[in-house]
C-alpha cells in the first residue's frame, strides 16, 4: 500500500511536470497566433489582397497626330482579332482546323497557338489572328455556332494615313523593347505599342494617356472570380503640328522625282515648320504589326537611307549657300564693303596650293553682290585667311549652323562647324589657312542639316531675329508658347547687302538660279545655290577630262539651294538638298522653286493654326465587354 | 457484502451512465462541431462535400466512443496485448502491401472507409504500456532490464512506420510512449541517457531521410526560399492566419481557403481556414477547449485509483495533445510540415474514429476509476 501511494504521488508529480509542459505549449500557441494575427496582421492582409486581387491595366487609346488644320496624321483604327479559350472548345485542335477553313490561318500557326496553349491557364483568351477583314469576321460570326470557345473582338490599331509622306516626322509605333519595360505597367500590356521615332516618340508620354484598372478576384489559378473595382482608362492627348499636311504631300511628290532628297519649308518670323520632308522614305504602317526581316532588311541596305531622316540627320558641306555666312562676318569685320571688288582670274593661289573657281574662265571683276549671285568663289577666297576660321565660325553658329537648333526630334543631328579649338582637339593639329579657304565656300569639314540650312536663312531674311524651328503647336489643347526670338545683333544695312545677292542669284539673268526664278513679282522668290563636293576630283581625273556626271552616282556632288518668298516680304524659306543631284542650279532650285511657289498658293501661315476641341486633352474610355467571354 | 453490491452498482448500466464524464464529453461535441462548421465554410457553405460526411462519421464515431466507454475496464485491461499485436499486424500488411507494388500505402481499403493502422498504433502502444506498467513497482522502475521490454513495445511499432515512410508518427508515437516510461517512474537519468543517444543518432537520421523528408526540414528553416515549392504551403498559411486578424474576416469569407490559396484546406490546415474567418478570437477560442479536454483527461487520471486507468488516460491524453500541438504548430509555421491532422476538426475517418475511441477509453478510465484489477 506504501508502495502504491508512493507511485501515485510519483505519477501526481510527473503528471504535473507534463501538465504544466501543454499548458506552456498553448501558451506558446496561442502567442504565435497573436503574433501573426495582430503583431504581423497588416503585412499579412497586404500579402492575402495581393493574392486574391489580380490589377488588370485598361490600355488607353493613343492620341492622335493632326497637322495645322486638324487632317490627321496618326489615328487608331480598328483592329479585328479572333481568339479562341481552350477550356470551352471541345478540341481544341479540332476548333482551329474548323477556323482554318473559313479564314486564313497558316498551319504553322495552329502549331504555335497550341504550344502556348499547353503553357496557358485553359480559361484565358488567346489571340489567334489579328488584322482580320471584315469579310473574315462576318464569315466567323456567321459560323459562330459551329465554333465553340472561338468568338471576335475589335481592338486598336495605329494608322498612318499619309504612310511615307508623313512618315519622318510622325514616326511608328511598335512593341516595347525591354529596355522601355519597367518605366510604366502598362508596356507589359500585350499588344501595347510605344513611339519610337519621329513625333510619336518625342510626345510619347503625352500621346499615351493614363491606363484604366480593374480590380478582379482571381483564385490560386488565376481565373477571375468577380469584378472588384474599375477604373476608366484616359486617352492620350492631341498633338498639334504646325505641318501642312497639303504641303508636305506635293513637297514629297515634288521630292520622289529625285533619288535621294530632302526639303524644308519654315515660317521665316516665328520659326513654324510647314513641312519637313526626306525622300525615300517607308511607310509607317509596316512597322505597327511588326515588319518581316526581308523588308527590314530592304530598307536598312537601301543606299539612300529611307529610314533617316535627311532634312534634320543628314549631314552635308553647305557649299556655296555657306557664302552668306562667310559674306557677314568680312562685313561685320570691316573687311569688305558693298564696293569692295576683286579680280576673278579663276583660281587663287594661296602659298604653293591653287584653289579653283567653279567658273574656269573666271568671272573677272567681282563686287560682293555679284560674287554670291553669280556663286564666284575667288571672291571668298580672298578675303577668307584675312578673316580666320573662328570669326567665320562664330558667324556661322549665331546663323544656326553647326549646332543643334534643339528641335523637337530627337533624330535632330548637330553638324560641325569647325575652328581652330576643334581642330586641335579632335586631330591635335593646328588650323591650315589653306582649310579656311576651303570653309569659306562651305567646303572641308563643315557639315550641317537641311533645317540648320533652312534656320539660317531665315534669320538672314527676317531681319536678324533667332528664330528656331519648331513643329508642335499644341499638346492638347495646351499651345505651346514661344519666346520672342532675340536678335543676332547683325547690322541691317549689312543683311539687306546679302539680301541682294541672293535676290540677283535668282532674278538677275546672270545669278546661278535665274533659270529657276518666280516671274510673277508678287510671289518672286530669292535664294542662294550651292553644290557640295563628295570626292574632290583628282588633278589627273581633271586632266582626263572626267567631269563630276561621270562620276558613280554615290561620288556625285550634292546640289543645294536656299531660298526665301516673296522677295519684297520674306515670308517663307525653304531648303532643299538633292544627295548626288549634281548642280545646285540645276536640281536643287528648281525644286525650290516648286515648293515655294506652291507655299506661297496655299501660304498656310495666313491662317491661326486650328485650335483643337476639348476633346484634344483626352477623354474616359469605359472598358469594353467581350460578350462571349462573359458567358463564364 | 457491501463490496458485493457496490460491485454490482458499478456494473449497472445507470451507475455507468451517471458516471460519464459530461464536461469531457461536452467539449468533444463543441470540438466536433467547431470542425463541422470550418469543414461547411470549407465547401464554400456546402455541407458538401464534406460537412455531411464529417458529421455522419462524428455519430459513428460517439457511439463507438460510448460503447467503449461502458465496456469493463478489465476487459480493455485483457484486449491490452493482444490489439496491440493485431496494430503490428496490420502495420506489416500496410507494410508488405507498399513493397507488393501498391505503391507506398498508409491505410488499408475498409470498402466505407481508408484505415490507417498508424493512427490505431498510437493507441494501441499506449494501452500496452499502460498495462505493462500497471503493476511495476519502484524497483521495476529503476530497473533498466524491466524498460528493455517497454523500449521493444515503443520501438517494434515506431520502426515499421519509419519504414512507410512516415516521420510525423513515428516521432509521436516515440513521444506518447517515452511520456508513458517517464509517467510510469522511471528514471530521469534514462532520459537524460536516451537524449544524449538521440542527439548522437540525428546526424545518422539526416543521412537515412528521404529527400523529401530533408526538403521539410529545411523548407522549415526558411520556408521563403521555395516559395513556390514546399514553402508555398506554410506561406499561404502565415498569410491567411494573419490575414484574419483579431476579428476574422468572418464565417464564408476567408479569401485565402475559398480562393484555394490555402492547400488542403479541408485536412491539415483546418485551423488557419477557422482563424482566418473567426480570427484571434476563434483561435483561442479553439484554444480553449483543446486546453479544457487536456485538464478534463488529465484530471480523470488523477481520480482513477489504479495504475493502468491512470496511465491509459494520461497517456491517450497526451496522445491527442500531441495532435493539437503538432498539426496548429505546423500551420503557424513553428515546425515542419508533417501532414499531421487536427484530430475532431480535420476532414478524415481514422483520427476522428481514433480519438474518439481514445476518448471513449478516458472516460472507461473515469467510469471505471474505482474498478479492482488484478496485480501481476
Amino acid at each position: 500500500m506504501d508502495q502504491d501511494n508512493d507511485r501515485s504521488k510519483s505519477f501526481t508529480r510527473r503528471a504535473f511536470i507534463i501538465g504544466a509542459g501543454q499548458g506552456l505549449i498553448l501558451g506558446i500557441l496561442g502567442a504565435r497566433l497573436a503574433w501573426l494575427q495582430v503583431a504581423q496582421g497588416a503585412r499579412y492582409k497586404t500579402l492575402a489582397e495581393e493574392n486574391r486581387i489580380n490589377v488588370k491595366m485598361v490600355a488607353p487609346l493613343r492620341g492622335e497626330i493632326v497637322d495645322r488644320f486638324g487632317v490627321p496624321f496618326a489615328v487608331n483604327n480598328e483592329n479585328y482579332r479572333v481568339l479562341v479559350v481552350p477550356e470551352q472548345t471541345d478540341d481544341l485542335e479540332g476548333a482551329l482546323i474548323r477556323l482554318s477553313k473559313i479564314i486564313d490561318l497558316e498551319k504553322e500557326n495552329i502549331e504555335q497557338i497550341l504550344k502556348i496553349a499547353k503553357k496557358s491557364a485553359a480559361f484565358l483568351p488567346l489571340e489567334v489572328r489579328d488584322s482580320l477583314s471584315w469579310e473574315e469576321v462576318s464569315k466567323i460570326e456567321v459560323n459562330i455556332t459551329d465554333l465553340p470557345g472561338i468568338g471576335t473582338d475589335v481592338g486598336k490599331i495605329r494608322h498612318y494615313p499619309f504612310k511615307e509622306a508623313t512618315a519622318h516626322i510622325v514616326g511608328y509605333v511598335a512593341a516595347p523593347s525591354e529596355a522601355d519595360v519597367g518605366e510604366d505597367p502598362v508596356l507589359t500590356l500585350p499588344g501595347f505599342r510605344i513611339g519610337k521615332t519621329g513625333v510619336e516618340k518625342v510626345y510619347d508620354r503625352k500621346l499615351r494617356g493614363n491606363a484604366g484598372r480593374a480590380e478582379m478576384e482571381v483564385n490560386v489559378v488565376g481565373r477571375e472570380v468577380r469584378t472588384l473595382k474599375q477604373e476608366q482608362s484616359t486617352s492620350g492627348k492631341r498633338i498639334t503640328l504646325t505641318i501642312d499636311a497639303e504641303l508636305q504631300l506635293f513637297t514629297q511628290q515634288r521630292l520622289s522625282l529625285t533619288k535621294s532628297a530632302s526639303a524644308v519649308i519654315m515660317d521665316v518670323k516665328d520659326g513654324a515648320i510647314y513641312a519637313l520632308n526626306s525622300f525615300p522614305s517607308f511607310d509607317p504602317n509596316l512597322f505597327t504589326r511588326g515588319v518581316g526581316a526581308q523588308q527590314w532588311e530592304e530598307l536598312l541596305n537601301n543606299p539612300a537611307f529611307p529610314l533617316t531622316n535627311k532634312s534634320i540627320a543628314g549631314q552635308y558641306p553647305p557649299g556655296s549657300t555657306f557664302k552668306m555666312v562667310t559674306a557677314l562676318a568680312a562685313l561685320k569685320e570691316n573687311l569688305i564693303s558693298a564696293h569692295t571688288s576683286f579680280d576673278c582670274p579663276g583660281h587663287y593661289d594661296y602659298g604653293k596650293d591653287r584653289f579653283h573657281c567653279w567658273k574656269r574662265g573666271g568671272h573677272g571683276s567681282v563686287n560682293l553682290v555679284k560674287a554670291m549671285s553669280e556663286s564666284c568663289d575667288t571672291y571668298f577666297y580672298k578675303i577668307a585667311t584675312d578673316l580666320g576660321v573662328d570669326k567665320i565660325a562664330k558667324m556661322a553658329k549665331e546663323l544656326g549652323l553647326g549646332e543643334r537648333l534643339e528641335f523637337e526630334l530627337s533624330e535632330e543631328k548637330p553638324g560641325l562647324m569647325p575652328d581652330k579649338d576643334w581642330k586641335r582637339g579632335r586631330f591635335g593639329q593646328s588650323w591650315q589657312p589653306g582649310e579656311t579657304i576651303v570653309t569659306s565656300i562651305g567646303q572641308g569639314y563643315i557639315l550641317t542639316t537641311p533645317l540648320q540650312l533652312a534656320t539660317m536663312t531665315c534669320r538672314l531674311v527676317n531681319g536678324g531675329y533667332a528664330v528656331k524651328p519648331w513643329i508642335t503647336a499644341y499638346e492638347g489643347t495646351h499651345q505651346k508658347e514661344h519666346v520672342k526670338w532675340p536678335k543676332i545683333g547683325l547690322s541691317a544695312t549689312h543683311l539687306n547687302l546679302v539680301k541682294r545677292g541672293m535676290d540677283q542669284a535668282v532674278n538677275h539673268k546672270k545669278g546661278t538660279a535665274f533659270g529657276s526664278r518666280i516671274e510673277d513679282k508678287d510671289f518672286a522668290m530669292g535664294g542662294k545655290t550651292g553644290t557640295a563636293q563628295v570626292k574632290r576630283i583628282t588633278r589627273q581625273e581633271r586632266a582626263m577630262g572626267i567631269k563630276n556626271e561621270d562620276l558613280p552616282w554615290h561620288f556625285r556632288h550634292h546640289a543645294l539651294f536656299v531660298g526665301y518668298a516673296p522677295v519684297h516680304d520674306p515670308r517663307y524659306v525653304c531648303a532643299v538638298i538633292v544627295e548626288h543631284g549634281g548642280g545646285g542650279s540645276s536640281a536643287a532650285a528648281p525644286i525650290a522653286k516648286d515648293l515655294l511657289l506652291q507655299t506661297q498658293e496655299r501660304n498656310p501661315g495666313a491662317a491661326p493654326i486650328k485650335e483643337p476641341g476639348p476633346d484634344a486633352d483626352g477623354q474616359l474610355i469605359l472598358p469594353v465587354n467581350h460578350a462571349y467571354l462573359s458567358e463564364q | 457484502m457491501s463490496e458485493g453490491i457496490k460491485l454490482q452498482n458499478e456494473e449497472s448500466l445507470i451507475y455507468k451512465i451517471t458516471h460519464v464524464n459530461w464536461g469531457f464529453l461536452a467539449l468533444t461535441v463543441i470540438m466536433a462541431c467547431i470542425g463541422i462548421a470550418a469543414l461547411y465554410s470549407a465547401g464554400g457553405g456546402n455541407m458538401d462535400p464534406w460537412a455531411s460526411r464529417q458529421l455522419s462519421r462524428f455519430g459513428v464515431g460517439l457511439i463507438a466512443l460510448f460503447i467503449v466507454a461502458l465496456v469493463d475496464i478489465r476487459w480493455w485491461y485483457r484486449l491490452a496485448y493482444p490489439a496491440y499485436f493485431i496494430g503490428l499486424i496490420l502495420l506489416i500488411i500496410v507494410e508488405v502491401m507498399g513493397q507488393v507494388g501498391m505503391g507506398a500505402q498508409r491505410w488499408i481499403n475498409l470498402g466505407f472507409m481508408q484505415l490507417q493502422p498508424s493512427e490505431l498504433m498510437k493507441i494501441a502502444v499506449i494501452i500496452a504500456l499502460a498495462k505493462y506498467f500497471h503493476a511495476a513497482t519502484k524497483e521495476d522502475m529503476a530497473s533498466f532490464r524491466f524498460l528493455v521490454p517497454a523500449a521493444v513495445l515503443i520501438l517494434a511499432p515506431v520502426a515499421l512506420v519509419l519504414l512507410q515512410p512516415d516521420l510525423g508518427t513515428s516521432l509521436m508515437i516515440v513521444m506518447g510512449g517515452g511520456a508513458m516510461v517517464f509517467l510510469a517512474g522511471a528514471p530521469i537519468l534514462y532520459f537524460a541517457i536516451a537524449g544524449g543517444l538521440a542527439a548522437a543518432a540525428a546526424p545518422i537520421g539526416w543521412f537515412l531521410m528521404h529527400d523529401y523528408q530533408k526538403q521539410r526540414v529545411l523548407t522549415f528553416l526558411n520556408p521563403e526560399s521555395d516559395p513556390l515549392g514546399s514553402g508555398y504551403h506554410i506561406i499561404q498559411s502565415k498569410i491567411a492566419l494573419g490575414s484574419g486578424g483579431i476579428e476574422g474576416k468572418g464565417f464564408l469569407n476567408g479569401t485565402q481557403s475559398h480562393l484555394n490559396f490555402l492547400p488542403e484546406k479541408q485536412t491539415d490546415f483546418i485551423f488557419t481556414l477557422w482563424a482566418e474567418e473567426w480570427g484571434l478570437l476563434g483561435g483561442l477560442f479553439m484554444l480553449l477547449v483543446a486546453g479544457l479536454i487536456l485538464y478534463c483527461g488529465i484530471q480523470i487520471a488523477l481520480k482513477c485509483r489504479h495504475a493502468f486507468g491512470r496511465l491509459l488516460a494520461f497517456g491517450l491524453t497526451i496522445n491527442y495533445s500531441l495532435y493539437v500541438f503538432i498539426n496548429i504548430a505546423m500551420v503557424m509555421g513553428l515546425i515542419p510540415v508533417v501532414g499531421a491532422p487536427l484530430p475532431l476538426v480535420s476532414y478524415g475517418g481514422t483520427s476522428m474514429l481514433a480519438i474518439l475511441v481514445s476518448f471513449g477509453l478516458i472516460q472507461s478510465c473515469n467510469i471505471h476509476r474505482d474498478a479492482k484489477l488484478p496485480r501481476m
